[in-house]
Order: structure tokens, then C-alpha cells, then sequence
């Protein structure tokens, strides 16, 4: 229709049109644009609402208070078969949250050390990572699951025999039966001991870099922060320990039994197969990503790091690895993004993580798709925006500023 | 005395070279070679010993298990169980059922296609390999056709092959529908009669509008418009073919299917993504960056899940899309956000100049994009686009959530067959699995390593 308007001016000024005006143009084609957009959603909106009608589905999230009536098996809130499916999501959501941090830091740390192997100079170690990578990486993360799960968790001995594995507790085709924490009175000590420590060690370190600022003089920050953060809790434990007569903080082990191991921290098989696909998957692509960000810093800043007299250590840490940091950190925030978002293939192994108990199990219970699909998606959406946004700021507190 | 004085005084003078040694015998072959690379210090070799025990305990239990305790013969589950299992392995033995692989080989290849029909999955895989083969060797000749053949002729021939025809279309919009009576077909011919008209309309106002002769641009719109029809009439006719329809297809070949269908989707999307992003309109720029974002930010199984139970509801009564077209919606718009990452990256690197240059001899936007801009940016980013690939072909296996039987999909349902189960059939299938997997993904990051290579020339430091 806008077409329509500009026409007559062609015919009055001859040879020139609106038209030819890239402004008028790309008004006119945002314009259409709008319409067509619009008119699509007007269609699908109208498309459901006429097909909820015939199906007998209303639409609305007031479903969500209802009863769920089906069982978890790992929560980490109180939960119960009568809780409501808002329940079911904040279960799931949590449990999608832990699978995706533990994998985060685990990722990271085999990660970092494939990736710095993948430099070495030992031949074996560099051959090893580089085989590492190219396995690991070029095999589907549903099919690393599934052997992980199906493969190798199921070879473990059944319920009433478990691997015995000393200070870690027992393994099983269960699951892993880790020793729990018992908190005695005296914990509360060891905790405020911890939290000075951390507190002191920020205000050490404030002080140490104004000090060096002003003399030139290198505190040795490290030794005494690690006196600091382990030290002091490790005396408020054995003062807490002589004080209440029991210790503050000890470690309950699992005992095998007929039906079982009892007692101890229950680890499900899903979860520690969802993680450990989940971390090596991704820690082969942060391998490349690191050694990449390490190739990235030029020799010559090692050279001159060497010629102004630092140390192996001072070189690494105060020059090669600030500036790695500034190539590796965007695409490791991908990464992290990725790992969370690909805790969702957990519904294959029915791990209880969002996508499986929420958009899985509570969807196929009350046939409201729309619904549950959208918060699971407007979810996912959020941990991303909210993830790069906070790496978003931490990379540009590390960039490098030019000019 | 004088005389040992003089003997003393006398200087040596070497009046030839010595002729040059070997090195020493601990720096030379294997030993000097260890020596330098795993032993060189006390960390080296704690660190060579910590890597060969790491070796130590993942690949002899593989090989054991794949190769030397593996049964390569046999016709049914007893070659594959011990004897407390009921078959005839002694004890304690674990290793690879290859039998059972290769009497599955077949369904893992093709799922459930018909016995009969299997020769036409057989031409549409040769059909492929005769056009991607040339497609990818850089020297090959006639490249314009190969393309051409590929984005053409090959999806065609591979959709007529695959599906026997036989394909019903239906009105999306309703307006063909008040008109004619439904599954009379005509309602979609009425409804895309009617696209044609306004899209010529469309041309013929652009045309008059920028004062361009109109002649020229209503025949091409015209001839796509027919071309499309004829290939939709085609697919809608009775060749002779059986139907086979897509919910039995399985194995490799829905993989391939999803991946090669989600590719050719997603590039083209991609790239007008990619263009919309870097627009100077804003409402385009937002539009797109909304659309990429959002495809980003959700994990292709929502996605999945979203096209195979909320895509029916967004359809029109009784237009119903098949199951494995709806898969392929999603994967297409889920990989196009990504490849449009890539692509703009491309985009970005692209000197200034070089808009400025197409600026300055007066190319208009298309143009400048067709010519000048994206053939280059496209060329730097190859090896981004095989890595979406690379991706995009591990995340086919997601179907299988959904009920489709791709290569993983098929496998995992073998194993409810109890003529083979046994407890090392699970194992066995997902060690052959990987290694196709394997296989596929890592020859294509070869050949992305090689086009990098070969396009770098020039930029050598």
C-alpha cells in the first residue's frame, strides 16, 4: 500500500521517484516488515487458540498450583508427591543449576589442563591431550551420555556388593555413596574463622599491592593467604573440638548393607553420568580454547618478561596469563553457556533436571504444552542473558584498552 | 736445556680440520630422542610417567574389548554370553559382539525402508556422493553446475526418491479453503495462485517505482513462481513409486537427512540473518537480533520439543506437517541463529575499504553484498560453517528424544530385540557408534583444516 502512495510523484517529476531515496526505500521495507510479523504471530495466535478450542485445552498458568502426584528422585528443596508443579520447576531448575555448576568447574579444570598438555613439551603428554581432544569432541554429547551411563556405570557392581573406594565411600550400579558431613556445635566457629580469613586476606592483599606500589617491594601474598584461609579455620576447629568436647565437623561413612549401603550422601548414577559427559564433552573445546589463548601471547612478552629479571612463575602469572585471559575468556563464556543449556540432553537418562521433569513428565501429565514449553525456554533464555551479561562485564574489565 | 725450552716454546698449529664426529651416543636415536622429549628433568618424567599410566588404563582395556576378546562369528546371542549367561563364552570374558552388528548393520543404515525400496535410499546416497565429491576437491572442473546440481537437481531427485511422490498439500491460510473443498488439493493451488499474483504485483510496483524496466523482473519472478509449481505438482503425482512414508525412515539416513536438509536451510537463512544484523535499518537490526538471540539461548532439545508438540498447534485444522519435517524446522531456524554468528563474523572482518570501495563505484546494496562483500566473507569463514556443520550433525542424535530413529535412535532400539540382548550388546553398539560418529566428524574437520590451509595463501607469515 505505501508502494501504492509514492507512485503518482514518478509520473509528475519524470525519471525520479521516492523510491530511489534509500531512506524512503528502507522506511517502506520495515514497514512490511512489521506487517509481516505481525500478521504471522496474528496467525499462529489465532491458529492455537482455535486449535486449544477444538482440543478442549484452555490456556493459562493457574494449572501450576495444581497437584503434581509423581515422584523425584533427586530434590534438593523439600518436595513431596502432592507439592505443586511450581514445585516441580523450582526442583528442576536447581537441578539443572547444580549438574550445570559442578560441570562448569570440573570442565574447567580437566580443560585447562588438556589444553596447557597440549603445549607441553613432553612428547607423550602433548600426543595424549591432542588425541584427548579430537576423541572427545567429534562424538555426539548424547552418545558420550549414553556410554557413560548405559556403558560404564552399569558394569558397576549391583545394590547388595559396592566398590570400596577408602576415604570416598562406595560405588555401586546405585550410584556413589559419598561420606556426609555431620556438623557438630562448634561449626558456626570454623565457619567465622573461614570468613575472616577470606576478609583479612582481601584487606592483606589491598595493603601488599599499596606497599609494592610505593616500595617496590613484592609481598609474598600467597603463602600467607593460604596460612590465612586453611590455617585458621584448621586452629578454630581444634579450639571448637576441645571446647565442645565433640568435633565440629566430621564425615559420616556408608556402611555396606543386604539392601544396600546405608547412610551417607546418595549420588544418582544420571547425575554422575550427565556430569561426567557433560564436563569431558566440554573440557575437549576448552582445551582448544585455552591453548589458542595461550598461543595468542606473543614470545616476545615471555622475552622481555625474562630480561627484566621476573621469574618463570611472575612471567606466567603476570604476564602471560592476563593476556591469554583477555582471548580466552569470550569463547569460554560460550562454552559455560553451552555445557548449561546441553544439561538438558539429561532427559535422555532421566536425570530430574528441568527440561526432563518439568517440560518432560508435568508436559505429557497435563497436556498443556504451550505453556510449559514457553517457561522452559523463557528459563534457559534468562540463565544465558544473565550469564553473558555478568561475562560480558567481567571481559571488559580484562580487555585490552587501546587508545 | 735450551732444548726442552725450545721444545716448549714450540706453538701447536692445527693446519687441517678434525673431521666432524657424531654426537655423543646418549643424544643420538630413540635414547637421545627420549631423553629430550619425556626425560629431560625430574617433572618430565613424572609427568611422562602420569600420562603412560593414563594411557596404561584407558586403551589396553578398548583394544581388549574391541578387538581381542571380541566375537566375529555367530548367529545369535550364545556366541555373545558366558556360560553363566546361558551361552557359551567361559566366565569373566567381556568383549565386542561384532555379529550382532552386522546382522543389525542393515536397520542401522536404513531403520525400517521397506526391504524392496532400499535401492532408491542406495541412488539418492551415490546421487549425492557423485555431486558433493567434485563439490568439495577445489581443482575439479564445472563448478558453477555441480552447484547448481546440488542445490537443485539432488534435493529433488532425493525427495521424489526418498518418498515415492504421493505428497498431499493443503491451503495454509483458509482463504482456499472457503473455495474448495477440503483434500480436494485444489485449496493449496487456489492460495498459491494468489501468492503469485501479489508477489508479481509486488515486482511490477518495485519496478515502476524505482523506474526500472519491469519486463525483465516479471519473467524471472514468473519462471521461479512456475518452476516451483512444477516441482510441487511432480511431488504431488503417482510416478509408480510405493510411498514410503517418513515414520518408518531410520538410521544413517534420517541423520544425513536432518543434517545435509539443516545445513542447505540454515546458510541461506544465515546469511540473510547475518545481513539483517549489520543493517542500518533498526527495526531489521532488532528483529534479527531478537531471532538470533533467541535461538541461541534455548537448548535445541526445547526446540525440539517445541516443533513436535507446539508446531501442530500453530497450524490451521487438519494441516498437519509430518514428524520429521517439524524436526527439521527446528534444527533448520536453531542452526541458521548460529551459522548467522558465524557469518557475521565474516562480515566484520571485511575491510572498510571495501564497502567504501563498492560505495564509490556505485554498486547498490544487493549488488555490493553479491559481488563484493560476501563472496569474501563467506571465504573466510569456511571453516566456521564445516564446525556449525560438524555441530549440527552430532546434534541430529537429539532426535531421538523425540521419537525419530536416526543412526543413534535406531541403535538404541535394537536393543529390545531379546534375540541378541545380552549385556555386551550395549556396549558394543555405542563403541560402533562412536567410531561412525567418529569417522564422520573428524574427516570433516579435517577437510575444514585444509580449506584453511589452502585459502591462507598469501596472508603467510
Amino acid at each position: 500500500m505505501a508502494v501504492q502512495d509514492v507512485l503518482p510523484s514518478r509520473k509528475g517529476s519524470s525519471g525520479f521517484s521516492a523510491l530511489n531515496d534509500q531512506r524512503v526505500r528502507g522506511a517502506i521495507f520495515q514497514v512490511l516488515l512489521i506487517v509481516a510479523i505481525v500478521s504471522f504471530a496474528w496467525w499462529i495466535i489465532h491458529n492455537t487458540a482455535a486449535n486449544l478450542r477444538a482440543q478442549g485445552i484452555g490456556f493459562g498458568f493457574g494449572i501450576l498450583r495444581d497437584s503434581a502426584g509423581f515422584q523425584i528422585n533427586q530434590t534438593l528443596i523439600d518436595y513431596q508427591e502432592t507439592s505443586s508443579y511450581v514445585r516441580v520447576y523450582f526442583v528442576g531448575l536447581l537441578n539443572t543449576l547444580l549438574v550445570s555448576f559442578i560441570g562448569v568447574i570440573l570442565a574447567t579444570i580437566i580443560g585447562f589442563i588438556v589444553g596447557i598438555s597440549r603445549l607441553s613439551k613432553n612428547w607423550v603428554v602433548a600426543r595424549a591431550a591432542y588425541v584427548y581432544i579430537e576423541v572427545l569432541r567429534n562424538i555426539p554429547l548424547l552418545l558420550q551420555i549414553f556410554i557413560w551411563y548405559f556403558a560404564v556405570l552399569r558394569l558397576l557392581p549391583a545394590k547388595r556388593d559396592a566398590i570400596d573406594l577408602g576415604p570416598f565411600g562406595l560405588l555401586n550400579i546405585a550410584g556413589w555413596y559419598a561420606p556426609s558431613p555431620v556438623l557438630g556445635r562448634g561449626f558456626a566457629l570454623v565457619v567465622a574463622a573461614l570468613v575472616i580469613g577470606i576478609v583479612a586476606t582481601f584487606v592483606l592483599r589491598a595493603w601488599a599491592r599499596r606497599r609494592q606500589m610505593a616500595t617496590g617491594e613484592i609481598f609474598p601474598l600467597f603463602r600467607v593467604a593460604l596460612a590465612l584461609i586453611v590455617g585458621l579455620p584448621l586452629i578454630a576447629y581444634f579450639v571448637a573440638g576441645f571446647t565442645f568436647a565433640n568435633p565440629p565437623f566430621s564425615l559420616e561413612y556408608p556402611t555396606p548393607g543386604n539392601f544396600g549401603p546405608r547412610g551417607g550422601l546418595r549420588v544418582f548414577p544420571e547425575f554422575i553420568g550427565l556430569l561426567m559427559a557433560l564436563s569431558f564433552y566440554t573440557a575437549s573445546f576448552i582445551a582448544e580454547i585455552v591453548r589458542a589463548g595461550i598461543l595468542a601471547v606473543p614470545n616476545g612478552q615471555t622475552e622481555a618478561s625474562y630480561s627484566l629479571g621476573l621469574r618463570p612463575g611472575h612471567t606466567l602469572r603476570l604476564v602471560v596469563i592476563p593476556q591469554a585471559m583477555r582471548v580466552i575468556i569470550p569463547p569460554l563464556t560460550s562454552q559455560y553457556l553451552n555445557l548449561t543449556k546441553n544439561s538438558s540432553l539429561a532427559v535422555a537418562i532421566a536425570y530430574p533436571d528441568l527440561v526432563s521433569v518439568f517440560a518432560g513428565t508435568a508436559l505429557n501429565q497435563t497436556g498443556r504444552a504451550v505453556e510449559f514449553i514457553l517457561i522452559t525456554m523463557a528459563t534457559y533464555l534468562t540463565i544465558s542473558l544473565v550469564t553473558s551479561l555478568f561475562m560480558n562485564w567481567y571481559n571488559r574489565s580484562v580487555a585490552l584498552v587501546e587508545r | 736445556m735450551s732444548d726442552i725450552q725450545s721444545q716448549t716454546d714450540l706453538v701447536f698449529v692445527r693446519d687441517e680440520m678434525l673431521s666432524q664426529a657424531s654426537p655423543p651416543h646418549r643424544e643420538r636415536g630413540l635414547v637421545g630422542w627420549l631423553r629430550k622429549n619425556l626425560f629431560s628433568s625430574w617433572s618430565n618424567t613424572l609427568l611422562t610417567l602420569i600420562a603412560l599410566y593414563v594411557i596404561w588404563i584407558v586403551v589396553p582395556p578398548l583394544v581388549d574389548f574391541a578387538l581381542v576378546q571380541a566375537v566375529w562369528s555367530g548367529d545369535s546371542r550364545d556366541v555373545c554370553t558366558t556360560i553363566n549367561q546361558g551361552g557359551i563364552q567361559p566366565n569373566g570374558w567381556f568383549g565386542a559382539c561384532w555379529p550382532y552388528v552386522k546382522d543389525y548393520f542393515a536397520q542401522f543404515i536404513y531403520g525400517r525402508y521397506p526391504l524392496e525400496e532400499r535401492w532408491r535410499v542406495n541412488i539418492v546416497f551415490a546421487l549425492f556422493v557423485i555431486g558433493v565429491v567434485p563439490l568439495l576437491i577445489p581443482t575439479a572442473p564445472f563448478k558453477s553446475m555441480n552447484l547448481i546440481y546440488m542445490a537443485v537437481v539432488f534435493p529433488v531427485a532425493a525427495l521424489l526418491l526418498l518418498t515415492g511422490g504421493h505428497m498431499e498439500f493443503a491451503g495454509m491460510i483458509g482463504i482456499g479453503r472457503e473455495l474448495a473443498p477440503l483434500g480436494s488439493g485444489l485449496d493449496f493451488w487456489i492460495e498459491y495462485a494468489l501468492l503469485t499474483l501479489i508477489v508479481l504485483g509486488i515486482a511490477y510496483a518495485w519496478a515502476r517505482g524505482t523506474g526500472a524496466p519491469a519486463g525483465g523482473l516479471l519473467k524471472l519472478v514468473l519462471t521461479i513462481m512456475l518452476a516451483l509449481a512444477a516441482v510441487i505438482f511432480v511431488l504431488s503425482l503417482d510416478l509408480g513409486l510405493e510411498f514410503v512414508p517418513t515414520s518408518i525412515w531410520g538410521g544413517l539416513l534420517v541423520t544425513l537427512v536432518i543434517a545435509i536438509t539443516g545445513i542447505a536451510a540454515s546458510l541461506p537463512l544465515g546469511i540473510v540473518l547475518a545481513l539483517g544484523r549489520r543493517s542500518d535499518m533498526p527495526i531489521v537490526r532488532f528483529v534479527c537480533v531478537v531471532f538470533i538471540e533467541f535461538w541461541r539461548g534455548v537448548p535445541l532439545i526445547t526446540v525440539l520439543f517445541m516443533s513436535s508438540v507446539m508446531l501442530p498447534l500453530f497450524l490451521p485444522e487438519g494441516v498437519s506437517f509430518d514428524k520429521l519435517l517439524r524436526a527439521l524446522i527446528g534444527v533448520a531456524l536453531f542452526s541458521a541463529a548460529y551459522m548467522a554468528e558465524v557469518i557475521r563474523g565474516g562480515l566484520q572482518a571485511i575491510p572498510k575499504g571495501q564497502y567504501e570501495g563498492a560505495d564509490a563505484v556505485g554498486l547498490a546494496y544487493w549488488q555490493k553484498m553479491r559481488l563484493i562483500i560476501l563472496p569474501q566473507a563467506l571465504t573466510l569463514v569456511i571453516p566456521g560453517i564445516v564446525n556449525t556443520f560438524i555441530g549440527l550433525f552430532k546434534d541430529t542424535t537429539l532426535v531421538l528424544i523425540i521419537g525419530l530413529f536416526d543412526f543413534l535412535g535406531q541403535i538404541q532400539s535394537s536393543f529390545t530385540d531379546p534375540s541378541w540382548s545380552t549385556p555386551v550388546q550395549a556396549t558394543t553398539a555405542y563403541f560402533f557408534a562412536a567410531c561412525v560418529y567418529w569417522i564422520f566428524c573428524f574427516s570433516m574437520s579435517r577437510y575444514s583444516i585444509f580449506t584453511e590451509n589452502r585459502l591462507r595463501t598469501g596472508h603467510a607469515r
